[in-house]
């Protein structure tokens, strides 16, 4: 493998991984939090929040980096603000995760938020009614009986972060070792005569890991429907 | 531990006004669908806030409006047992029936997994999951683990209603044992007549929001002016004691020095029994009927006649101390000259006494 892919593509590659793994990890509690406060709380403004949760989906990614940039880069007002504690997100890996977490977000709660509103809250009654608490009746039924829908969502998340090209080079530019995922790479791959070899590796690489993604995502969601039948 | 409840509480086109004791032993709330039923027994549990109320037992209150008092739900220790089982799907049946037990207090007497599993036959069922039980399993189950939660209160909102005939049958018996063997309160919702008069201790019965009638389950009954479903479903509860069995699949029960006739029943010679007669069931006669197929004439004498709008009277009759129920046509009880204290004959078909009206009697000390 390593043979195979060239050190420009294998740093791609294995950037692509780190950011999509740390993207898709920290936004996890944060999607499952969200989720379930759409699923099953009503509150006002809940079709706020529903919908600052889609936006990303919904605009194009260029205008998403863009808003990230001038809100976290190093002279935004969030950045400002983080930059003392040593979190910098411009033009650094971790900007890059920030927008692939961002644009993968809605896909992550709209998948955990589906497997919520499937169970029962019958069920949950009936775990009231036994004696737990509203956090044990969360971690002992509704928690079990979702985690392939968290699986499914995680997946999902994950494969996104590693397919996003505009939010990121929009945010944090295209810098082979930070900032050139897979995408990215591809991208600069094709603007030089002679790329394409490297460029279609990568092609390949992305449609293996796009495949098994949605393949494993299917998989779980099927036994969460079955379980949750039952 | 005598559970004391009053609620109120205003729904859409709906108004819930009750108040009633629950004693020791199964208190049914007893009416038609859609008469509050369900609403008094979640209020209870929690499920549900009413505008106004309060449910205590001497000394334990769950929720009271006046002083602002609320325990939520998980702390009212609780068994509820619903008309879905409601079983955990991603957990074994013995996990399942250990739930309850993990979030009781410490300091709570323990209800005995080996003994309850034995009483439920649950033994072979441990290892499944709730998806490869059947309908009668589930509610055996979920039966199992109210009573495992170590509850102050056990609560069943029609625990059989989605049952069949056979699976009822197989669960109706726990819970004439419930009733003999526990002494917490239990509220148990129903609209079946023969299940009720099967295992109520005390009935309460409910139309439209409001108690009609409360009291030992045998009065309640047998009380023409309470029908909480109506006139075609009112009838009485005996108590009777099976002498034979026959050949010709009939059995023998004695009530009140008299015989009767009935097929044949599960229970062995010697025991008692409760036994709902349903007041459709019996015909009366001012003469001793001869020739006639029907097997059962009892001596009885009219108590009371209840004429309402319809076509029907109910007429309320002395059996011994018992009570019983008929019902005839108003244009009868005007030729035979029906009137309170008369001598008349009951007479009751011996197929017509369905054989899941019989229930163990209440045997307890």
């Amino acid at each position: 493998m390593t043979d195979w892919l060239g050190p420009d593509e294998w740093r791609a590659v294995a950037l692509s991984l780190k950011v999509s793994f740390w993207a898709t990890c920290l936004s996890l509690p944060f999607g499952l939090w969200v989720a379930h406060l759409l699923a099953r709380r009503d509150f006002a403004g809940k079709q706020v929040i529903n919908g600052l949760v889609h936006l990303p989906l919904i605009l194009p990614p260029v205008v998403t980096g863009y808003l990230l940039l001038t809100s976290f880069g190093t002279q935004g007002p969030v950045g400002r603000l983080l930059e003392p504690f040593g979190i910098v997100f411009a033009f650094r890996w971790t900007g890059a995760a920030l927008a692939a977490a961002v644009m993968a977000f809605p896909l992550m709660v709209r998948a955990m938020r589906l497997s919520i509103e499937a169970v029962d809250p019958k069920l949950e009654q009936a775990a009231a009614t036994l004696g737990a608490s509203r956090a044990w009746v969360f971690v002992t039924v509704t928690l079990p009986l979702i985690l392939p829908g968290i699986l499914a969502g995680a997946i999902l998340a994950f494969a996104k972060a590693m397919g996003e090209f505009g939010a990121t080079i929009t945010f944090v530019s295209n810098i082979p070792g930070q900032t050139q995922t897979v995408p990215s790479a591809i991208y600069a791959f094709l603007q030089v005569p002679g790329g394409e070899s490297s460029a279609w590796r990568l092609v390949i690489v992305s449609v293996i890991i796009a495949m098994s993604a949605l393949l494993i995502s299917e998989w779980l969601a099927r036994r969460a429907n079955r379980r949750v039948a039952a | 531990m005598t559970l004391g409840v009053i609620l109120r509480h205003r729904f859409e086109g709906f108004e819930l006004d009750v108040a009633f004791d629950a004693p020791p032993g199964i208190t049914v709330l007893f009416g038609r669908s859609g008469t509050g039923k369900t609403t008094i027994i979640n209020a209870v549990a929690g499920l549900l806030k009413p505008d106004e109320g309060r449910v205590a037992t001497e000394d334990w209150v769950l929720f009271d409006t006046s002083t602002n008092h609320w325990v939520p739900p998980h702390k009212r220790r609780l068994g509820y047992i619903f008309q879905d089982a409601r079983l955990f799907p991603h957990l074994t049946v013995r996990q399942n029936l250990a739930y309850g037990q993990w979030f009781a207090p410490k300091s709570a007497p323990r209800e005995d997994m080996s003994r309850i599993v034995d009483m439920l036959g649950l033994g072979d069922l441990l290892s499944r999951r709730p998806a490869a039980l059947s309908g009668g399993e589930k509610q055996r189950v979920a039966i199992g683990r109210a009573l495992l939660a170590c509850p102050r209160l056990i609560l069943a909102d029609e625990p059989l209603s989605s049952l069949d005939e056979a699976r009822k049958a197989e669960i109706l018996p726990y819970f004439e044992r419930l009733r003999d063997e526990t002494k917490v309160p239990i509220l148990y919702v129903s609209h079946a007549a023969t299940e009720v008069a099967r295992i109520a201790t005390s009935v309460v019965a409910l139309d439209k929001g409001r108690v009609t009638g409360q009291g030992p389950a045998a009065e309640v009954l047998s009380d023409p002016a309470v029908t909480p479903l109506g006139v075609r479903a009112a009838g009485a509860m005996i108590t009777a004691r099976v002498t034979a069995h026959h050949a010709d699949g009939l059995s023998t029960l004695r009530a009140e020095g008299s015989d009767l006739l009935m097929p044949r029943v599960t229970q062995p010679e010697g025991t008692d029994v409760r036994l709902w007669i349903g007041a459709q069931d019996v015909m009366l006669a001012i003469v001793r009927p001869d020739g006639i197929s029907a097997l059962n004439i009892l001596d009885v004498t009219i108590r009371d006649l209840r004429v309402g709008t319809g076509p029907g009277v109910i007429v309320q009759l002395s059996f011994g101390r018992s009570v019983l129920l008929a019902r005839v046509t108003r244009r009868s009880a005007e030729a035979l000259n029906l009137h309170p204290g008369q001598s008349v004959f009951a007479v009751l078909k011996a197929v017509s006494l369905p054989r899941d009206a019989v229930g163990d009697v209440m045997n307890r000390t």
